[in-house]
């Protein structure tokens, strides 16, 4: 009884008593979530249409972030020094989203159209190097310091009741719930959409029918270079910009199992899970054993959701046929 | 032919030999010292201006003095990425090349080259990091941790927060809470807020942040719930900046919030502009750049063209920290030569001269480093017991300004413990501790 209070009912008792910070955690959690998803969705746009697992979908968002800096205080790429005009945070956003474009056509150009054919597990190498020459890449044009990013975003916080609510969590929320709705939108009620769609359904039968795989490809890592760039404001208006942006990735990774590989509701419904899960764990459970367990804990939920669901909550069931 | 062919061959052999001992006579005319860096990966955002301070101070006295006594310095840098296991390789790499001193840049590092450097001679020189009890010389001959260790920082925050509270008498009932890298690192004061927390009453609570530390949601909703009167904090790299920002958003007074002296750059207060006004950091030298040291790196290393960095930055927390360093090498090594009259001394010179390292008042005016106290190191205390200045962020001005004197740490609280933790090694490890006289 004495191992059960302390394991489980005093956790219980502390909820019911305090049920406003129950709420704040909850609350807070599905807003750490929200950020997860950010950074799953790039991995879900890729491997959703081509079968890639983008290992430097992490890098991306880093690249995408330093662009962004670098433009906004008008740094000279490589020499580092301040000699370009500084442009305003829209026009920067935009002129990184056409970098991030152009990164997606010689990803296709240089590493995929290379490797068409080749296994999955030779696509997925080729991402871990691409993620290295980024990273050395962003390293050499705009340098490793830390970078404050300001694109506007309020922060500071209010109350309701006796819950705080940070201003800069709702606008995360805001935007990815935005994001979601032009992903939605793209991939239904365009034509480009529909062609994604049929590729991530059947490369043969899309080929077949005459749509570009190539093109399709490059669409896609831009569609994954977009949400790399908001996912890489949002982290870097947290942290700054820095190295550690690229390990977002690992943030993403139980999302992922939990949400599925191929399912854009399936990264937003598994982000809250995992954000929502992680943060009760390590507030009422984390005390028992010193603390900082949120980020094995991630894990282990993905890993329990997949004893029962390999596919993950929304993913696509494979079946193989003897 | 062939008889041409086997003398050509043999001439050549020759000549190739002939020019190795010429290298190597070079060599051994040379003081070599390694740099353990990072200027890339996660942590390369504190590792570079850390590595350019190293690399700058040794070029300062080539380019300025003519290298130690007349003796120039070669310096050589082994990319670790803040990798234990690299860190690791470096040093197996670069200690056949005889370096007067080892420093690792990392307490990860620290811990696993601590029995290797014993074994090959080599002194270990951690300043502010690494194993806290290897401050006993007896045990840790090898390991040198001047100018303070963690455990003394932590005596001398509490005594900093004591002063604002009125006296140490008035801790009784406050809240403190220890934000930490969850790592050997982060860990090492906890020992000793324990003890502290026991002997003046406060409440202490200890919350862990893994690494990186991009994400602290949980962290600071246990901070709101339990509302500490204080914070201090034990963080690297992103994990740093990551808490000022969410410290800042969610309303803490910054001027509670206290960063130990690896939490107190300029790096770890950017990214909240505004909101990290007030922050304050332990340090163990000053911020800013107008010394005379300073004057001399602008005219013998940058306007050369030498500089490893940004001529503005030399004035930052971490690059002033890559000089000291650098300082304690070259003074070690000046003492070394003048005691037994040799041009590159050994590790065991080395180690006779950290062990009898009294660095002055006149010396720090000397070095360009006017008014820092004095330093003096001795064979069984390699800690020295420097005093601890606090910092505090200005973001109107973008710099730190001293806001206390120099606050002595609680050797009497900090000692004992060292003394059981170092027995307690020496113990599982089958040292016997040698005689300090």
């Amino acid at each position: 009884m004495e191992f059960l209070n302390l394991v489980l009912l005093d956790q219980i008792r502390d909820i019911l008593e305090f049920p406003s910070f129950f709420f704040e955690v909850v609350f807070g959690g599905l807003m750490s979530g929200v950020m997860y998803s950010l950074v799953a969705l790039g991995f879900v746009l890729i491997f959703k249409a081509s079968g890639v697992f983008n290992f430097s979908q992490g890098v991306f968002a880093l690249f995408a972030a330093l662009t962004l800096v670098g433009l906004m205080t008008g740094t000279m790429p490589f020499s580092l020094e301040k000699s370009l005009p500084a442009l305003p945070v829209w026009l920067a956003i935009a002129v990184t989203f056409g970098v991030m474009i152009v990164l997606a056509i010689l990803v296709e150009r240089i590493v995929l159209r290379p490797l068409v054919n080749q296994d999955q597990i030779i696509m997925f190498m080729s991402t871990i190097g691409l993620a290295f020459v980024l990273e050395g890449l962003g390293d050499t044009m705009w340098g490793s310091g830390v970078k404050a990013l300001d694109v506007g975003i309020p922060s500071g916080n209010f109350m309701v009741g006796e819950i705080q609510i940070q201003v800069f969590d709702l606008w995360a929320a805001g935007i990815a719930a935005f994001l979601v709705v032009v992903l939605a939108v793209f991939f239904q009620k365009t034509r480009t959409g529909r062609a994604l769609r049929a590729v991530a359904d059947d490369h043969q039968a899309a080929l077949s029918v005459g749509i570009p795989l190539r093109n399709i490809w490059v669409v896609v890592w831009s569609a994954a270079g977009l949400v790399a760039l908001v996912a890489g404001i949002m982290w870097g208006s947290k942290s700054g910009v820095q190295f550690s942006l690229s390990l977002i990735a690992l943030k993403a990774l139980p999302v992922l199992i939990l949400g599925g590989f191929t399912s854009v509701p399936g990264a937003i419904v598994g982000g809250l899970i995992i954000g929502v899960g992680e943060k009760v764990a390590e507030v009422y459970w984390g005390p028992l054993v010193n603390g900082a367990i949120e980020n094995w804990f991630a894990y282990v939920v993905a890993l329990v959701f997949l004893l029962f669901r390999p596919q993950g909550l929304f993913g696509d069931k494979i079946i193989e046929r003897v | 032919m062939n008889f041409k062919r086997l003398s050509l061959g043999v001439l050549t052999a020759v000549g190739l030999t002939n020019m190795v001992a010429v290298e190597v006579a070079i060599a051994a005319e040379e003081i070599f010292v390694p740099g353990l860096v990072y200027r890339t990966g996660p942590y390369a955002p504190n590792g570079t201006p850390f590595a350019n301070g190293f690399k700058d101070y040794i070029t300062l006295i080539n380019e300025r003095d003519g290298g130690i006594n007349g003796v120039k310095v070669v310096y050589e840098e082994c990319e670790t990425g803040y990798n234990t296991k690299v860190g690791v390789e470096c040093y197996e790499k670069l200690k056949s090349k005889n370096p007067v001193t080892i420093i690792p840049n990392s307490t990860g590092i620290t811990y696993q080259l601590i029995p290797k450097t014993a074994v090959d001679g080599i002194p270990l020189l951690t300043m502010g990091y690494g194993r806290t009890s290897a401050a006993v010389g007896s045990v840790f001959p090898w390991v040198f941790n001047f100018p303070a260790t963690y455990w003394s920082q932590a005596t001398s925050v509490i005594s900093f927060i004591a002063g604002k509270e009125g006296g140490l008498a008035n801790l009784k009932g406050k809240k403190i809470t220890h934000i930490y890298h969850n790592s050997a690192y982060g860990k090492e004061a906890n020992p000793t807020l324990e003890a502290l927390s026991k002997k003046y009453g406060f409440k202490l609570t200890l919350l862990a942040v893994d690494h990186p530390g991009q994400e602290q949601k949980a962290t600071w909703l246990q901070i709101r719930r339990k509302k500490p009167d204080w914070i201090f904090m034990s963080g690297w790299g992103v994990m740093n900046q990551v808490a000022i920002k969410e410290a800042a958003a969610q309303g803490f007074p910054m001027d509670h919030f206290i960063g130990n002296w690896w939490s107190g750059s300029e790096n770890d207060v950017a990214p909240a502009a505004a909101g990290a006004n007030g922050y304050t950091a332990a340090t163990f030298h000053a911020p800013g750049g107008d010394t005379k040291l300073h004057a001399d790196l602008k005219k013998y290393v940058y306007d050369k063209g030498l500089g490893g960095g940004d001529v503005s930055r030399i004035g930052e927390v971490l690059y002033i920290r890559g000089l000291i360093n650098y300082i304690m090498v070259v003074e070690a090594a000046r003492r070394a030569q003048d005691k037994y009259g040799v041009k590159v001394p050994n590790g065991e010179q080395m180690r006779w001269a950290y062990e009898n390292l009294n660095v002055t008042s006149a010396d720090w005016e000397r070095i360009g480093l006017a008014g820092y106290p004095e330093l003096k190191v001795s064979c069984n205390d390699h800690e020295g017991g420097h005093p601890v200045l606090f910092q505090q962020w200005d973001a109107g001005a973008k710099k730190w300004n001293v806001i206390s004197d120099w606050i002595p740490v609680m050797k009497d609280l900090v000692r004992p413990m060292m003394e059981a933790d170092a027995a307690k090694y020496a113990k599982e490890n089958k040292i016997t501790p040698r005689k300090c006289m």
